[in-house]
């Protein structure tokens, strides 16, 4: 029988890479990122784990120690935050580009400057687009699931991509929530030892990293998005079969109270929880409201997302993130483009809500709510804004 | 033979694009850049191998008789041999066209 | 003519190549030279972590591939930390039986600044962790694959994209970075110098690194004749000044212990090495001068210090 223990997010995240056996762990430290590492080290110091440990000299070289040892055939793993991850972001690219099932979590945090050391999603917006599976998960029960879906996922060999986990700096990785461990002979059963295509070694000599002409390089781009977007349907694969292992079904898209409703909160990461309690409250008052969270990041649930929302009058959705001197959060950029091909579509209005840690509160999902629904009436369709910013 | 650049397509392209044939640009011919290549005069040669071993090109081989050859599929022409060569055995001449 | 070279050991060597023929680099490269004598001495079990340069684009255009040993490329200034990668990979594999039990020697690749410039840090740390690996930094002097611009390891006066020589300016103003010294500081069990001139005594030191066991350093003399602007039959010869002339001295650290590996009584005079190339071409005599006195002065320094062993 599963056991039910109350632990720090982070220690659950480090407990997950334990019974995942990874075999090699590089990381630098960085707030709100330090818990999962330090707690990492211990258990490797404790003879608890059967990993190498490298605490190296910066991130750029934590996700470089991953790209070789996942190279040579073993499972590896790191986790940074903001700035940490801005430095790596370059070898997250190229982690992707050679199909490299590493897996990282990202504790989200704001990027600089200024400096902040808390939560917000602008660190892993600025790395959208480096070709990994991404998602964003809402509690740390997720996390925990997630370290091993992700390498299940990732080392497949229909997909054979790195994986982000994000999940909310201090408002996850720093709070204690009851997590349910799973027997290590399940995760045994469900996460057999990586099988690489291709590794290095002497026996058969590869050539890992070429550069690509102008001539073959659009051919390597497209091999790239048609592998991560065909991901999918193995994605939806392994999160039935470790649902039917846990009882605990993810989806790309999850929806509250949204089938009937006339206006829908769009969220993504752990503020869906708060936004759930506000949804409530406003269903009290006989509103007529849902909530739409966004699991899955990278590939984005195109389907998955319209047959959520298509039905609504008006979408609020709710940014962790400025896309500085852009259309808006991205988010809601992704949103619109997902449903800008449908005839009768959502009018859609955008916040930018909770940057760098700033609270947001039901009351807050209730104010955007009534600001959104106001502004579409009076005719601002596509409306943006950063919420709660005094004038 | 690995065929050029321009003919893959995108679904036949290996999964990261490694490359699975070890040493497969020794197909490439680099010993039509030379303007000049390297004539070895037998009797003048003491077989040290020094031509061989100085060769950023890998074209130099033994044979049979224990002579090292230039490849001339491989010379790109830098004269390396010639200038190092002890007894000056080799002589760069004009590459005919 | 030839120190410090036993002619017939060339015939004892392997007739096997594993850095193939038809790769891309220029004529007269010493340093495709110093590559293939790497890999010579280390033959088939080994593999190489390559940063992005000359040796990367010249031996390795996708389909094609001049490495007929495991061979991967990922960036420019990572170098040092994915051959960390690499060698725990294999070790912890090795350890778990997932792959046989077996001697494979990780090598990291570098240029100059993917080595002294943008690259130092990786390597820092890489050598502080003490991984078992060979480091080899072929130094060629500049950023010669981007079109020669100075790097910290170009030598005080070479003319270079990004150090004209001018009307006010003589070149490069700075002198070049000591990687060795920098190397030796992090008191790895070996550090050594090299260069493809003396193919046998750069063959036996990336034995002796691939033998000891913890982190090795070697920085080869890599003379470009594109950058330097010198004829390309005279790149063994000028190797050689280098090594003759004190601007590029061979020796090694072993275990803090520093021991020349060729020691000169008298240097020749620096101008038989600086006239050769047409990256000096502008110096005058008293910057000649300057030069030879300071070369002179650490080659004391470095004879010293191998008499004194430390």
């Amino acid at each position: 029988m599963a056991k039910r223990v109350g632990m720090e997010v982070s220690i659950a995240a480090a407990e997950a890479v334990k019974q995942a056996n990874v075999d090699v762990i590089s990381a630098y430290p960085i707030t709100p990122q330090t818990h999962i590492v330090e707690h990492l080290s211990e258990i490797v110091a404790n003879g608890e784990m059967d990993a190498e440990f490298f605490c190296v000299e910066s991130e750029h070289s934590a996700m470089s120690i991953c790209i070789g040892s996942e190279a040579t055939g073993a499972r590896s793993f790191t986790c940074t935050s903001a700035q940490g991850l801005a430095l790596m972001a370059e070898m997250t690219y190229i982690a992707s580009g050679l199909r490299l099932p590493i897996l990282m979590i990202v504790a989200n945090r704001t990027l600089s400057a200024p400096l902040s050391i808390w939560n917000d999603h602008s660190d892993a917006m600025m790395i959208r687009d480096c070709g990994w599976v991404q998602y964003f998960v809402e509690n740390g029960q997720e996390v925990y699931d997630h370290v091993f879906i992700s390498y299940r996922l990732g080392e497949d060999r229909k997909v054979l991509f790195p994986v982000i986990i994000n999940m909310d700096g201090f408002i996850l990785s720093h709070v204690i929530e009851p997590i349910e461990l799973i027997e290590q002979e399940k995760i045994d059963q469900f996460l057999p030892p990586y099988q690489p295509l291709h590794q290095l070694h002497p026996d058969k000599p590869i050539t890992m990293g070429a550069f690509a002409l102008p001539a073959i390089f659009a051919e390597t781009k497209k091999a790239q998005e048609v592998a991560l977007r065909g991901s999918m349907p193995k994605i939806l694969e392994v999160w039935k079969a470790f649902g039917d292992m846990t009882g605990r079904y993810y989806q790309p898209v999850e929806t509250y109270k949204a089938e009937d409703a006339k206006t829908l909160l769009v969220t993504m990461g752990s503020i869906g929880e708060t936004a759930s309690v506000a949804i409530d409250k406003m269903r009290e008052q006989g509103r007529s409201v849902g909530l739409v969270k966004i699991r899955l990041w990278r590939p984005f649930p195109f389907e998955a997302l319209k047959q959520a929302t298509l039905h609504a009058k008006n979408l609020v959705v709710i940014d962790r993130a400025v896309s500085v001197g852009g259309p808006g959060g991205p988010v809601a950029s992704e949103v619109k483009a997902a449903i800008y091909g449908e005839v009768l579509r959502p009018s859609i209005y955008n916040f930018v809500a909770g940057i760098s840690g700033r609270d947001v509160a039901p009351i807050d999902f209730i104010k955007m709510v009534d600001k959104a629904e106001i502004e579409i009436e009076e005719g601002r369709k596509d409306g943006y804004e950063i919420y709660g910013v005094r004038e | 033979m690995t065929k050029p650049e321009s003919e893959w397509t995108w679904k036949e392209l290996p999964v990261g694009n490694v490359i699975l044939e070890p040493g497969n640009a020794s197909s490439y011919r680099t010993g039509d850049w030379k303007s000049f290549k390297p004539i070895l005069n037998k009797e003048l040669c003491i077989h040290c191998g020094l031509c061989y071993i100085f060769c950023p090109d890998m074209a130099y081989n033994l044979d049979a008789e224990g002579y090292f050859i230039s490849d001339l599929y491989y010379c790109k022409g830098c004269g390396i041999c010639s200038k190092e060569c002890p007894t000056r055995a080799i002589t760069m001449v004009v590459e005919e066209e | 003519m030839i120190e410090n070279l036993n002619v017939f050991a060339v015939r004892t060597l392997t007739q096997k190549e594993y850095f193939a023929p038809g790769h891309r680099s220029c004529q007269g490269c010493a340093e495709a030279l110093a590559v293939r004598l790497v890999c010579k001495a280390l033959g088939r079990n080994i593999i190489i972590a390559a940063a992005t340069g000359c040796m990367e684009i010249v031996s390795s255009p996708l389909p094609f591939t001049s490495w007929r040993v495991p061979w991967f490329h990922c960036a420019f200034e990572n170098t040092a930390a994915v051959a960390s990668g690499i060698e725990v990979g294999l070790k912890v594999l090795m350890r778990k039986g997932r792959i046989p039990q077996k001697k494979i020697v990780t090598v990291g690749m570098a240029g100059d600044g993917g080595t002294a410039d943008i690259g130092l840090q990786a390597l820092s740390g890489a050598l502080e962790r003490g991984h078992d690996f060979i480091y080899v930094c072929t130094d060629n002097e500049a950023y010669m694959n981007t079109g020669i611009q100075r790097s910290s390891s170009t030598p005080f006066g070479a003319s270079t994209t990004t150090s004209p020589a001018g009307k006010t300016a003589m070149g490069q103003i700075t002198w070049k970075k000591n990687m060795a010294a920098i190397a030796a500081a992090h008191n790895i069990p070996y550090v050594a110098t090299a260069c493809p001139s003396y193919p046998i005594d750069l063959i036996q030191k990336v034995k002796k690194a691939a033998d000891i066991k913890g982190a090795a350093y070697i920085h080869i003399l890599s003379v470009c004749p594109t950058g330097w602007r010198s004829a390309p039959d005279l790149s063994i010869k000028l190797g050689r000044l280098a090594v003759e002339t004190g601007t590029f001295p061979l020796y090694e650290v072993e275990h803090g212990r520093y021991h020349l590996s060729i020691d000169f009584p008298k240097l020749k005079p620096i101008k038989e090495y600086i006239k050769l190339q047409g990256r000096f071409r502008h110096l005058t005599e008293e910057m000649i001068e300057e030069i030879q006195n300071r070369i002179q002065r650490e080659y004391e320094v470095l004879r010293e210090r191998a008499k004194r062993g430390f």
